[in-house]
């Protein structure tokens, strides 16, 4: 018996690792198509160059680091005010049943495929603003709303539950004090929630800067570093998934390599949610 | 500012995400529902899409989900009980975690060029529901370990206690007393990663390609919903259809999801 033990130990232990030999497959295979292509130009010069045409053999990223930080940087403005004001009302004002109901309908946005998003982005969004701010319609201030709604459900579950764990005994300190209800959320809930709330917003980054479909349907994809919200703009992650289809050569190396500078950026959020995770414990 | 101001001001922030997610679901079932009649599920798209119906995406929908599924559940629940039942703190654990967790966070594109790569040429698959599902699989690998973890954690040790104390062995205990009392968790976990595999397109545009025809062998291409909304909606194909295509796709998500989230609140109001 004892051996048989062993056995199944080890034999979960093997199906165990196979997610970690999925995350190795992902990154030889993917750094073994990007690299040469990098390793010829130089990582400075590609991630710095300001010219992406791939038919004249030019491959410069810049634009669309720039793009993935101007669209990731609107996604958060838009979505951690309204995430965390609404995890607020939820957790700590609304009653618990209104609670329950509100906090399962905004799950269940969550669900809704991210390529519907985008399209309700390029049918409502994109002619409001061509109409009311003028421009193309297809831009960073277009792919910002809409990454900032697609954000919402996790900024809103994640800081419910932050804020849930505060301990009761700091509310009821603070309101025995003649502390009124908001007093307390904003001096003892909020400071004690922090680093959750930090963690949560990390969170939310690390999905607007990986979302591609809803992003391609509204931003205009132009290979130009925008200077105003109103311009269109390529991400890194459309910037793959635009060319993937047609590219073939060096043009396809280029695209693995804009995959590898991705999957980096993704890999330090990673490291820097679990650094404040790990803070928090402390 | 006053109590009641602030209380005001945040619940009409909320209402506003309510109102978000009622007019985008409303949105599309208001020009999506008209559409959606039998022949629309059950025929095959003629003219690209442009008239006829969604058939063959929803095959290739069901395929894909379900294949992954066949992998995807059994690897990430046995992950699950050897991280719970199976380990100390030593090294392994943590680098299993550590991969777990890092999987998670991939976004869906670099599966897809990963799945490109890998199975649609190195393993010579092609484009294929094959090379989709297997793609999609390690996708859902992470969700479906979390969930399963936490589902199996909740578990109170009194049972294997009692289990381990009338003679079993660790895994008859696993098989006989854990999962069983895990299983409603499980299931939510698993019914969440079948909602985000049915509403993927990235990953599986790259690897199942975008057929219009109806898969004979696993072998062959094939489009999955969102791959044919997405292609409708883009190339302006038909405007009437991507809405039909949508609220298919929508209705089939919500469905599943509600259920999940059911189970998961029976379990919670079992639990106090």
């Amino acid at each position: 018996m004892r051996r048989g033990e062993t056995l199944v130990q080890w034999s979960l232990a093997i199906v165990a690792l196979s997610a970690i030999a999925v995350l190795a497959l992902i990154i030889i295979f993917i750094f073994k198509e990007g690299s040469p292509i990098i390793a010829r130009l130089g990582m400075v010069q590609f991630i710095t160059g300001t010219k992406w045409s791939p038919t004249r053999g030019m491959f410069g990223i810049l634009p669309m680091i720039v793009g993935s930080v101007w669209v990731t940087l609107g996604a958060l403005l838009i979505g951690v005010p309204i995430g965390l004001a609404t995890a607020i009302f939820l957790a700590e004002m609304a009653p618990s049943g209104t609670s329950q109901i509100l906090k399962s309908a905004i799950q269940l946005l969550a669900g809704i495929p991210s390529v519907v998003f985008g399209f309700i982005g390029l049918v409502i969004l994109v002619p409001l603003i061509r109409q009311w701010l003028g421009g193309p319609g297809f831009s960073v201030l277009a792919a910002g709303i809409v990454l900032g709604i697609m954000i919402l459900p996790t900024i809103v579950s994640v800081c419910y539950d932050v804020l849930k764990a505060v301990p009761q005994a700091y509310r009821e300190g603070m309101l025995a004090l003649g502390a009124t209800r908001w007093q307390t959320i904003k001096m003892v809930v909020l400071p004690a929630a922090r680093p959750g709330i930090i963690a949560a917003v990390i969170l939310g980054m690390g999905r607007a800067v990986g979302e591609t479909m809803a992003v391609i349907m509204v931003a205009g994809n132009a290979t130009r570093i925008p200077v105003s919200p109103l311009e269109p703009v390529r991400t890194l992650t459309s910037n793959i998934a635009l060319e993937m289809g047609y590219a073939v050569g060096e043009h396809r190396e280029a695209l693995f390599a804009t995959g590898i500078v991705l999957f980096i950026i993704i890999a330090l959020l990673n490291t820097l949610a679990r650094l404040v995770a790990r803070v928090e414990k402390v | 500012m006053t109590d009641r101001r602030v209380t005001l001001l945040f619940a009409s922030i909320t209402g506003l995400t309510v109102i978000i997610l009622v007019v985008i679901i409303g949105y599309v079932m208001v020009n999506g529902l008209p559409g959606l009649t039998l022949p629309f599920l059950l025929e095959s798209p003629r003219e690209m899409g442009r008239t006829g119906g969604v058939f063959p995406a929803i095959v290739g929908t069901v395929l894909l989900t379900g294949i992954a599924l066949i992998i995807a559940a059994p690897v990430g629940i046995l992950t699950a009980v050897y991280l719970t039942e199976y380990t100390r703190d030593t090294w392994l654990p943590k680098i299993v975690r550590f991969g777990t967790e890092s999987l998670a966070g991939i976004p869906s594109i670099i599966f897809g060029l990963f799945g490109f790569l890998f199975f649609v040429i190195y393993l010579d698959l092609g484009w294929s529901v094959l090379s989709g599902a297997l793609t999609l699989s390690a996708m859902i690998l992470p969700t479906i370990v979390r969930t399963s973890e936490e589902a199996i954690r909740a578990v109170p040790d009194a049972y294997r206690e009692v289990s381990l104390a009338l003679g079993s062995t660790r895994w008859q205990t696993v098989t006989s007393v854990v999962l069983p009392s895990a299983k409603p968790g499980i299931m939510t976990g698993v019914m969440l990663a079948i909602g985000r595999a049915i509403g993927e397109t990235a990953a599986v545009i790259f690897t199942a390609g975008s057929s219009l025809r109806l898969p004979r062998t696993l072998l062959d291409s094939t489009r999955t919903l969102p791959v044919h909304f997405y292609i409708l909606a883009r190339e302006g194909i038909s405007l009437e259809n991507a809405y039909s295509t949508a609220a298919v796709l929508i209705l089939l998500i919500l469905a599943i999801n509600i259920a999940a989230y059911t189970i998961m609140d029976r379990l919670a109001k079992k639990e106090s």
